[in-house]
């Protein structure tokens, strides 16, 4: 093995000079001309082709194509002919769903009218089939089950009366008086309480209250599971035995709720264990199964067929009405087992029961479970859906009546409070009528609902129920109904949003539009409870904002203002407000006209609590960058307003604002700084990005959108005068520079710093100011060191050090075509470069420094060609200003001898360290630089180079591959540039461990 | 027809031990017919007819007995005796359907008794059946549906003292028919055309009479069957509201 010593550590390095203009040349690929891009796309046109076949004796098919082939023709066409492109064309399928869903009247209109507005969960109702029905209403019935929960509380003691639960206090109940005799009947009483068992338990608060029902519910799964369902149903009728009590009757929505959640829990076990329990025999098998899912009664064998009919007389033998309607209902689905047409009777028969129910709430809601476990049953009938209804309408002046007035004013609760809590069961039961109605359904029932006084409370749940379409084509008609409903009863401005909202669904006739939002308003302003006007504001905005003009829109907006500024009552309607300005903004076409409104901004001060101000001018800018992506303003009128509102964000940032908060904000900002153009008003311009700088101190990413912006100003100023700046330009790219190298240190992101510099650096080099640029070079070199050694990204610490390799390659060059300033001395910045290198603190283990090195080696010896590879248009780079000086050539030796020697003393310590890997590839990449960039004549240094070369073969760790292609590379590279001998020489020494062997 | 013999031995696995079960020895099974009209007084009446009552005695409309196995021995596991009887009625008897009252039942059981010798007891066990005429029997009157009207108002109530203190008020209706088979629910409606003072219930009351008699006098007697509410609260005037009572839970 030839003695491959570490190499010396020092050594005279000497640039050889390449003819790069040549070398440039050899490297280029040829290139042809070409007149398509290859991404276009193609349309293939086959002209007819006709293929002859001709047979010969030998059997062997020959066949020639006579007539033209198969020609790739350019067709304008070709767009439209994209089977993608043509399934984007109008009729997209997604967006056709989107708008379908927003027409879906049911779900979104009956979360919106319950105040709550419940958002999601839209029911899949476009779909036509029956089917599709169900699982809509079934599942928007789900959505209102939160919604009615919420809505319906009470402050006020509850009380139960069961046996199943411990605690409370023991009642006694008596005995139902049995009649004539005293002998018992064999029946047993299922609904009696068993004596001693009862426990009242009185006091209870909302949160209690529900508790128990839960824990009954729970008790009710186990004594099933327990195969004890005797007391199953026994408590099934406790609990629906609750709904007759109507005291505390603002929770008697809820508690209706909480029970018929039970009661669907025992239906759906009868009719599980009726369909597992039955043996089914399938055709042909002998084997017992349970009955399949869908079931018909003639499969249901006669046993399973006895215990059903066995359910069902039980329950009818309950003796109280109405614990006897509810567990029928709950068990309902389990008429299937007996025969397919009981459903169609059976519904009508409890339709007519309920009658029997006194108490119109309880009555009405008994319906709305009717009518819900009806739909949960696939059948086809529907009548006794308007059935309930009508039986609703019948007796619906009881709901007036003395009696339940005296109630009311017993219980402390108003009459309008009290029709509200009619509304979540009057809706359903009507959108189950509504669903795919006719518009002559809706005419007859109105019609009924207009023969009734005090009628608010119908319209409302028409208006909710019934297709928007068909409610708007009515909307004058509409409008004169609730105006001539009396105040009486249910609230007037509740109407009026329900009106609003079937508005905003859908259109009325458009010569209408003005005249229907006069009529309302005249009701509405009058108004005088702040939150009961804001109710309706918030709904008839969207209207406003959607069918009319923005003048109406700002008038709209300036009532608002006037009702809302009474006694500060905008203190407690932020949200509402909030969803007011969202809508206005949302159905703004022309933003300009929307801010150049003189009520637009009065609207924002109205916002008077600074979080809710800055939410608001939030969604105003997402909603200004969204709808103008990619136009800009210089309208005063329009950056003043912005620029206001821009402030408002900005000056909401303190030191607690969380990051994301601040990106946001910035993002925000950014696009409008983005978006204001004054076009050739460069002046104009910079002074918006000096008044933007003054206004948004605190973020980072807006300075650095600043600083962007001005280069890119400066640059576009270059564009225009080509280069050849005047006096006046000049001084404006002059004023470009120094607002960038102000206003960068106030950035404290140092990465975003060193950044900025070295580009603000360039684009004033670009713009031949090179004092400005010497003096941001040497900011970021003085910054360099200033670079921690991990910064943290996404939470992780990661290392800077690629980073800075990066960015130091970059900055060398850079460097190259930056001319020497006069007044310093040769490679002033360069060399400053160096020293920034040598004191950064490295890490001792990585060989990041020596890349750097290497770097400095390759741009150094460039600096030392004749002319160099590339430069600024009108600003001489050293390669002019010394014309090869051989001091200067002596200079830039020195500085690489030096740098060879960092680099050999970096070898030795990684040969120390027995870092072997890294000394190898390290080594390797030294010896190309020598090879390839120093002069090779010189004894010492092709000994240099054939040492490393030896080097990196030591420890057999480096690719024989990438060996072996090194050695080919630089066979043609230094091929004719040295004498033969030498060449061949040299080369031949190039052994590669493996051959070496 | 072909005929098949077949051994089906209980164990899938067909694998047997040693040793035999023992068999189990009896003097006879007999098996009893026996369908009864047990009429009982109630107390209401005792007094009156306390003579009467002594005298009446379950009256059978059906005897018959049967001799399943002489004295012998069962072997272990399930020995199936098949049986059949004729149901005919006793000369001068006639077989009625089956009725559990409170006065009047009438019931039908198979007694089967198992002798044994005398050291041991007998066994027995007895089980119900239900006799049912069928449809379109001759002899049957056939109940045509006649809808019956009624109206109730304070002057037609005659369990009342002091019809002063009755509130006003006037209920009409009908049934759909006053006779019902017993597998159909009895229906009907009912208006309450107006009431003076809020209603609290309707309620549905279901009564059985049952008269049992002979030649020295009978006895009337009415008990509740069944009591259901139609009505809760204070009930909407003018609006027809459903009767619907099942039956089937009175057999």
């Amino acid at each position: 093995m030839p003695a491959a010593a570490t190499p010396r550590t020092s050594c005279e390095w000497i640039s050889r000079t390449r003819d790069t203009l040549q070398e440039n040349v050899k490297r280029q690929i040829p290139s042809e001309e070409i007149s398509d891009h290859p991404l276009k796309p193609l349309v293939v046109t086959v002209s007819e082709t006709r293929v002859v076949k001709l047979r010969a004796v030998g059997g062997s098919t020959t066949s020639s194509t006579r007539s033209s082939t198969p020609t790739p023709t350019q067709s304008s066409l070709a767009y439209s002919m994209d089977p993608l492109g043509a399934a984007l064309e109008g009729s997209d399928p997604l967006s056709q769903l989107a708008s379908h869903q927003k027409m879906d009247p049911l779900s979104a209109m009956a979360a919106e009218s319950w105040v709550e507005p419940v958002e999601g969960k839209r029911g899949i109702e476009n779909v036509t089939t029956s089917a599709g029905m169900d699982d809509g209403i079934r599942e928007s019935w789900a959505s209102r089950k939160a919604g009615i929960l919420c809505k319906f509380t009470t402050s006020e003691k509850l009380s139960i009366v069961t046996s199943f639960l411990s605690g409370g206090e023991k009642v006694v109940v008596k005995a139902q008086s049995s009649v004539v005799d005293k002998v018992r009947t064999r029946l047993e009483q299922l609904d009696d309480f068993e004596e001693g068992s009862v426990r009242q338990m009185l006091d209870l608060s909302q949160q209690e209250y529900m508790g128990r029902i839960e824990q009954l519910n729970s008790e009710l799964v186990q004594a099933w599971h327990q195969d004890q369902r005797v007391k199953a149903l026994k408590i099934a009728i406790q609990c629906s035995k609750l709904l007759v009590d109507t005291s505390v009757i603002q929770f008697y929505p809820s508690k209706f709720v909480l029970i018929t959640d039970i009661l669907d829990i025992f239906g759906k076990l009868v009719y599980e264990r009726l369909r597992t329990k039955s043996d089914y025999y399938a055709p042909g098998s002998k084997v017992p199964t349970p009955l399949p899912e869908n079931f018909t009664p003639d499969m249901v064998p006669e046993s399973a067929k006895e215990t059903c009919r066995n359910w069902f007389y039980k329950i009818a033998s309950i003796r109280e009405l109405v614990p006897r309607l509810y567990v029928e209902m709950a068990i309902l689905k389990s008429y299937s087992f007996l025969t397919s047409g009981e459903f169609s009777q059976g519904l009508l028969r409890l339709t007519r029961m309920i009658r029997g129910i006194g108490d119109p709430l309880v009555a009405v809601y008994a319906r709305c479970y009717l009518c819900r476990v009806g739909l949960g049953i696939n059948s086809s009938d529907r009548v006794y859906l308007r059935e309930n209804f009508y039986d609703f309408l019948s007796v619906y002046n009881q709901l007036f009546s003395p009696s339940v007035r005296l109630d009311l004013s017993f219980q402390k609760v108003d009459l309008s409070t009290y029709l509200t809590l009619y509304t979540p069961a009057l809706d359903y039961i009507l959108q189950s009528v509504a669903y795919d109605a006719t518009e002559k359904t809706l005419a007859d029932i109105l019609d009924r609902c207009k023969q009734k006084g005090n009628s608010a409370l119908l319209f409302n749940t028409i208006m909710a129920a019934f297709k928007p379409a068909y409610i708007a084509a009515r909307a004058s008609q509409f409008v004169d109904l609730l105006t001539s409903c009396d105040e009486e009863g249910f609230p007037k401005y509740l109407l009026f949003r329900t009106l609003g909202l079937c508005l905003t669904l859908a259109d009325p006739p458009a010569e209408h539009c003005l005249q229907i939002l006069n009529d309302v308003w005249k009701i509405v302003s009058k108004l005088t409870d702040p939150a009961q006007y804001i109710c309706c504001a918030e709904v008839w905005v969207q209207y406003v904002a959607k069918h009319l003009s923005t003048r109406e829109v700002n008038t709209f907006l300036g009532d608002i203002i006037k009702h809302m500024s009474v006694g500060r009552a905008h203190e407690s309607h932020y949200a509402s407000l909030q969803t007011v300005m969202e809508r206005v903004l949302s159905h703004a076409n022309d933003f300009e006209t929307l801010l150049t409104m003189d009520k637009f901004l009065p609207m924002l001060d109205i916002f008077q609590k600074e979080s809710v101000k800055v939410e608001v001018c939030k969604s105003i800018m997402s909603h200004y960058t969204k709808h103008y992506q990619y136009q800009t303003t210089n309208d005063p009128v329009i950056t003043n307003a912005l620029m206001f509102i821009c402030r408002v964000m900005h000056d909401s940032v303190n030191a607690l604002t969380v990051d994301d908060e601040k990106r946001q904000i910035g993002h925000l900002i950014c696009n409008f700084v983005k978006r204001v153009d004054f076009g050739r008003d460069f002046e104009q311009q910079l002074s918006f990005f000096v008044e933007a700088r003054a206004s948004f101190t605190n973020l980072d990413v807006i300075h650095a959108q600043l600083v962007q912006s001005v280069n890119r100003l400066a640059v576009d100023t270059r564009c225009i005068v080509k280069g050849h700046h005047t006096r006046k330009t000049a001084s404006f790219v002059h004023a470009c520079a120094a607002y960038c190298y102000i206003t960068i240190p106030s950035i404290t992101s140092v990465l975003m710093r060193l950044e900025l510099y070295l580009l603000s650096g360039q684009v004033a080099l670009l713009n031949q100011c090179l004092g400005q640029a010497d003096a941001c070079f040497k900011a970021a070199l003085s910054l360099i060191s200033d670079v921690t050694k991990t910064i943290e990204i996404d939470g992780k610490q990661k290392s800077t050090e690629p980073y800075i390799v990066s960015y130091i390659c970059n900055f060398l060059s850079t460097l190259l075509i930056v001319p020497d300033s006069p007044e310093q001395g040769v490679l002033y910045l360069t060399r400053g470069l160096l020293n920034v290198i040598q004191n950064y603190n490295w890490d001792p283990q990585s060989t990041a420094r020596a890349t750097v090195y290497l770097h400095v080696l390759d741009m150094l010896s460039t600096a030392a060609q004749e002319t160099y590879p590339y430069h600024i248009e009108m600003v001489d780079s050293n390669d002019v200003l010394y014309g090869s000086d051989p001091k200067f050539i002596a200079e830039l030796n020195r500085m690489c001898s030096i740098i060879v020697e960092e680099i050999l003393n970096h070898l030795q310590y990684l040969g120390k360290s027995e870092l072997f890997s890294k000394q190898s590839t390290l080594a390797l990449e030294l010896f190309i630089r020598i090879a390839t960039k120093a002069d090779l004549s010189r004894p010492d240094l092709a000994t240099l180079a054939l040492n490393l070369w030896n080097l990196s073969q030591k420890h057999g760790i480096l690719d024989v591959k990438f060996a072996v292609r090194t050695t080919e590379y630089l066979k043609k590279k230094l091929s004719g540039l040295y004498n033969d001998e030498f060449y061949s020489e040299f080369i031949s020494r190039l052994k590669i461990k493996s051959q070496m062997k | 027809m072909s005929i098949l013999l077949d051994i089906k031995l209980k164990k899938h696995n067909k694998v047997y031990c040693e040793g035999s079960p023992s068999d189990f020895k009896h003097d006879g099974i007999a098996l009893l017919l026996d369908g009864t009209v047990n009429l009982q007084l109630s107390a209401k009446n005792v007094g009156i007819f306390e003579a009467f009552y002594n005298s009446v005695k379950p009256i059978h409309l059906v005897t018959s007995s049967i001799d399943l196995a002489v004295p012998g021995k069962i072997p272990a596991g399930v020995t199936d005796i098949p049986f059949e009887f004729p149901l005919k009625p006793r000369s001068g008897r006639s077989l009625y359907e089956t009725y559990h009252g409170v006065f009047v039942s009438i019931q039908y059981h198979v007694k089967a008794e198992l002798k044994r010798s005398f050291l041991n007891k007998d066994l027995t066990k007895s089980q119900e059946f239900i006799v049912e005429y069928k449809a379109g029997l001759p002899g049957l009157i056939t109940a045509k549906p006649e809808p019956v009207n009624f109206k109730i108002s304070p002057e037609s109530l005659q369990n009342i003292k002091d019809k002063a203190k009755v509130p006003r008020f006037l209920v009409t209706g009908h049934l759909d028919s006053a006779t019902c088979c017993i597998t159909r629910p009895l229906t009907g409606e009912l208006i309450i055309e107006r009431c003076e003072v809020p209603i609290k219930s309707v309620e549905l009351q279901l009564v059985r009479v049952e008269t049992c008699g002979c030649a020295e006098g009978y006895a009337r007697d009415a008990t509740e069957v069944q009591n259901i509410q139609i009505g809760e609260g204070n009930v909407a005037c003018g609006l027809s509201i459903p009767i619907h009572m099942s039956l089937k839970l009175i057999l």
